[in-house]
């Protein structure tokens, strides 16, 4: 297992170098002049190089790649200069929040999907299977910034029982200690009650949306995937030797039915990140993806080189941990490797 | 805690924000609710001090509350009857009195103020906070040379109270550029303490920290998330205000922002697109005010550097080709100042902006357009900052619309609002849509900038003209020598010769919308079109 693991981890490498340069030269082609975007409204020419050069730009790109490898070696990904903080200390501030609220969503549409999904492939064509159909077309089919605004349109606005959408907290609730980064876990740590429904309730509307988006994919996958496994000869012979369905279902099919489900749940993750862009604006949520976005639009490219790497690094760090789940799920992967 | 316990309480608490969240507010919680002003807006400061390098506009905003500046401006009865900034009347701030004569003006200082640290505020901070203003370079720098405001020799402390100010020229306008927000005093002793041999004026630390004497103080910062400030309780430099606390939340939905003014949670916003002002202001639950940006238009520019707009009967054509009132109607839903439609015979009036003489009269254009050569139109693109789009774009459509009735074709070119300065320091587009304020409200001031053949970036059209420069110049001359005559007669001279000339032409005069509950008061229309939370009241 360990061999295993750090094969794996020997194999990100590349991919890792890889997503240092493309992450650099992209940020450079990028239309839009730092300098002058941030010398201000009232900029002369003279104030827009003044500004190039404290900020290194007027030095040809190899020698601009360097330092920027030589900072990232020491941890520093450069300053912002839309927030005017290290990326750094952003990143760090802000991941917690993007991954409270993808892995909420996350959750949360495991929870209906899976059970759904089994549901509809164990009573094919009945009811179930067609609300299923039609919960899966509909989540994947609503753009999540409609959904967002929709909810926040019935839930706060209309019917008033959601707190205003302003982020992680109320706006009068202080935040628990930091321990994890995460507020309902930290909350809890800390016991403090009143921070933890806050943002139990703050966190409540972007996850629905969330796992609204995500619902489509892994409920369809574990559909298929157990109908594939339930007529397969196994299940056959157990029910033939009067096992009881429930056993049937989930412990022999559903466990053979899994691999496809983790496979779509990386994926699904992925784009949950992504989705997780226009959820962050339309709550005001204080995630990285708001972050990047904004960083963007001032061409601001520590940020941005910054993000790609984080997300790059996360998605490298859940491809490894899926892989080895299936060692865990499937004991036969184990042997032919 | 068991465990059992411990679930029920996590569920209770769960289903309670499930169905009565705002409803389970603490006590507390609604008393610092009725103490605190929150206010929402799309960003946020990247920067606590207008020194530094790249501040932005809500920057500017912290700097205008937290720190105080020798003078400041006294009110009078705005446009739409609040309280507005008089341009001509000064009023003590840090200084308690000021004396000016041919040369110089000297400034006495209040005895009893301090910084947020407790320590004095004296002459030395002053000069030594004047002479960064005109060392750092970059914007502050800039608008400090607009009142000329050029040299830390300057700044003469004379006693440990008292501060004088050289003239290094007559210009009437050093007096008027030592109350906007630039020219703050920084708690010197404080700042060099934090201050490095990269960074001799502590850039780096007022980035992050107010070190002022203001009515407010920064409490905590979050960037790109929230704002919060105290009022000082140890202020002297005015009145105490009334709000012990702001809030201030970045909230990037518009649509979010506007729902959280009217079911109540937020006080006020002001950056919302003009539709949804507009249906505020008829639901009539919340205070709507609009006021024209002072010393600002929005306008259509043409580079006369190139054919066919090098074409002065070309551009009279585009401009008697604009769909004005189209624009006022479904671009702006009213809420803006016309720019067009004066009557002919030439500009009556010293003052700026003025309405153009020019209208809708599309045989008119086509008439002109034949004469200078282009019975047939031409092709051309009209380019626009696509971080001003809810505005630029239907203006740019009907723009676009309006030209083709005439034979020009255009092809419209979104800039990213990124890329927009450094399109428009290029100067080469063709045509295009933007707009200019400046905070010092003379009409001189925004000529000299816009229309001056120094051919500044604002001179966006690269308009050179001898005549324009003679009359600017001569404008600049008899108000430092207090000619009212002469000067009113260069102003109006050369407000005819950009109507006639064309080189841009003015669309409208954009409103300042602010949107707060009815239990907020006290705002005041600033030059710099920001919050002063000084002057507001929630009851």
């Amino acid at each position: 297992m360990l061999k295993v693991l750090f094969g794996r981890i020997l194999t990100t490498i590349p991919a890792l170098i890889g997503v240092v340069v493309v992450s650099f030269l992209l940020t450079r082609v990028l239309p839009g002049d730092t300098a002058a975007y941030f010398a201000g409204p009232a900029a002369t020419p003279q104030a827009i190089e003044e500004v190039k050069k404290k900020l290194g730009l007027d030095r040809p790109l190899p020698e601009q790649f360097r330092r920027y490898v030589v900072d990232l070696s020491h941890g520093d990904l450069g300053q912002s200069l839309t927030t005017g903080q290290p990326v750094v200390a952003d990143l760090k501030a802000r991941l917690p929040a993007s991954a409270e609220l993808t892995l909420f969503g996350l959750i949360l549409s495991l929870l209906i999907a899976v059970p759904l999904g089994i549901l509809a492939a164990v009573k094919q064509g009945s009811f179930i299977d067609h609300a299923c159909r039609a919960i899966a077309t509909a989540g994947v089919s609503l753009p999540v910034f409609f959904t967002g605004l929709l909810l926040v349109y019935l839930f706060y606005f209309i019917w008033q029982i959601s707190p205003a959408p302003l982020g992680r907290l109320d706006v009068f609730a202080s935040a628990p200690p930091t321990v994890t980064g995460f507020y309902l876990i930290d909350s809890l740590l800390a016991r403090d009650w009143e921070a933890f429904r806050s943002s139990l309730a703050q966190l409540a509307l972007p996850g629905i949306t969330l796992a609204i988006f995500s619902l489509a994919p892994i409920a369809r996958i574990t559909r298929a995937s157990m109908l594939a496994v339930l007529s397969m000869d196994f299940v056959r012979t157990a029910r033939a030797s009067g096992l009881p369905a429930r056993k049937v279902v989930m412990t022999y099919a559903f466990r053979n039915a899994m691999l496809p489900v983790i496979t779509t749940l990386g994926m699904v993750f992925s784009f949950l990140l992504g989705a997780n862009v226009l959820v962050e604006k339309v709550f005001a949520w204080p995630g990285v993806g708001s972050y990047a976005v904004e960083a963007l639009i001032a061409s601001d490219f520590a940020p941005v080189q910054g993000f790609v790497l984080a997300m790059a690094i996360l998605y490298i760090a859940l491809n490894l941990m899926i892989d080895l789940s299936y060692r865990l799920i499937d004991p036969r992967l184990e042997s032919t490797t | 805690m068991d465990r059992r316990k411990f679930l029920k309480n996590a569920g209770a608490a769960a289903a309670a924000s499930g169905v009565s969240a705002p409803a389970v507010i603490t006590s507390a919680m609604a008393q610092s609710r009725a103490e605190t002003l929150l206010i929402v807006s799309e960003s946020g400061p990247n920067n606590l001090d207008i020194h530094g390098v790249g501040t932005n506009v809500p920057g500017y905003e912290v700097s205008w509350n937290c720190y105080d500046r020798l003078i400041s401006h006294e009110m009078k009865t705005g446009p739409s009857g609040q309280p507005y900034y008089d341009r001509e009347k000064f009023k003590p701030e840090l200084a308690e009195d000021m004396n000016l004569s041919k040369d110089s003006v000297t400034f006495k200082l209040r005895k009893n103020a301090t910084f947020h640290d407790g320590a004095p505020v004296t002459a030395k901070d002053v000069k030594w906070s004047l002479d960064r203003a005109v060392s750092v370079g970059g914007f502050p720098t800039f608008q400090m040379k607009a009142g000329s405001l050029e040299k830390p020799e300057q700044f003469v402390v004379v006693d440990d109270h008292t501060i004088r100010v050289d003239f290094l020229r007559p210009d009437r306008l050093t007096i008027p550029d030592l109350a906007v927000i630039v020219p703050c005093v920084i708690n010197s002793e404080l700042v060099k303490k934090n201050a490095t041999a990269a960074d001799p004026w502590g850039l780096e630390y007022t980035k992050q920290n107010t070190a002022g004497s203001g009515a407010y103080k920064v409490t905590k910062w979050t960037p790109g998330t929230e704002v919060v400030l105290e009022r000082n309780e140890a202020w002297v430099s005015g009145k105490k205000p009334a709000i012990p606390r702001i809030i201030w939340r970045m909230v990037p939905s518009a649509g979010n922002r506007r729902a959280l003014l009217e079911r109540g949670d937020a006080d006020i916003s002001y950056d919302l697109p003009n539709k949804d002002f507009v249906e505020l202001k008829e639901s009539n639950k919340l205070s709507i005010i609009s006021t024209p940006y002072s010393n600002g238009i929005q306008y259509l520019g043409m580079n006369v550097t190139k054919a066919p707009f090098d074409n002065p009967k070309v551009r009279q054509a585009v401009a008697y080709a604009v769909p004005y009132q189209k624009i006022m109607d479904a671009a702006l839903f009213g809420l803006s100042k016309p720019m067009f439609g004066a009557s002919p015979g030439g500009v009556k009036e010293a003052v700026w902006p003025q309405a153009a003489p020019y209208n809708t009269d599309i045989a008119k254009a086509k008439a002109l357009l034949a004469e200078a050569g282009y019975p047939n139109g031409f092709e051309t693109t009209l380019s626009f900052d696509l971080g001003f789009a809810g505005i630029n774009e239907p203006v740019c459509v009907l723009v676009q619309e309006s030209l083709a009735l005439i034979g020009i074709k255009t092809t419209i070119n979104k800039i990213p609002g990124a890329n927009w300065r450094t399109e428009l320091n290029k100067k080469e587009m063709p045509l295009f849509t933007n707009v200019f304020s400046g905070w010092l409200d003379y009409p001189e001031y925004f000529f000299f900038w816009c229309y001056d053949g120094s051919n500044s970036v604002f001179n966006t059209m690269s308009y050179k003209n001898a005549e324009m420069d003679k009359l600017i110049a001569g404008a600049r001359a008899t108000a430092a020598a207090g000619d009212k005559a002469a000067y009113e007669q260069n102003v109006k001279g050369f407000v005819d010769l950009a109507f006639s000339d064309v080189p841009r032409i003015p669309l409208f005069q954009p409103y300042v919308n602010i949107a707060m509950q009815k239990n907020v008061t006290g705002y005041q229309y600033w030059f710099h079109r920001r919050l002063d939370y000084r002057a507001l009241v929630k009851a």
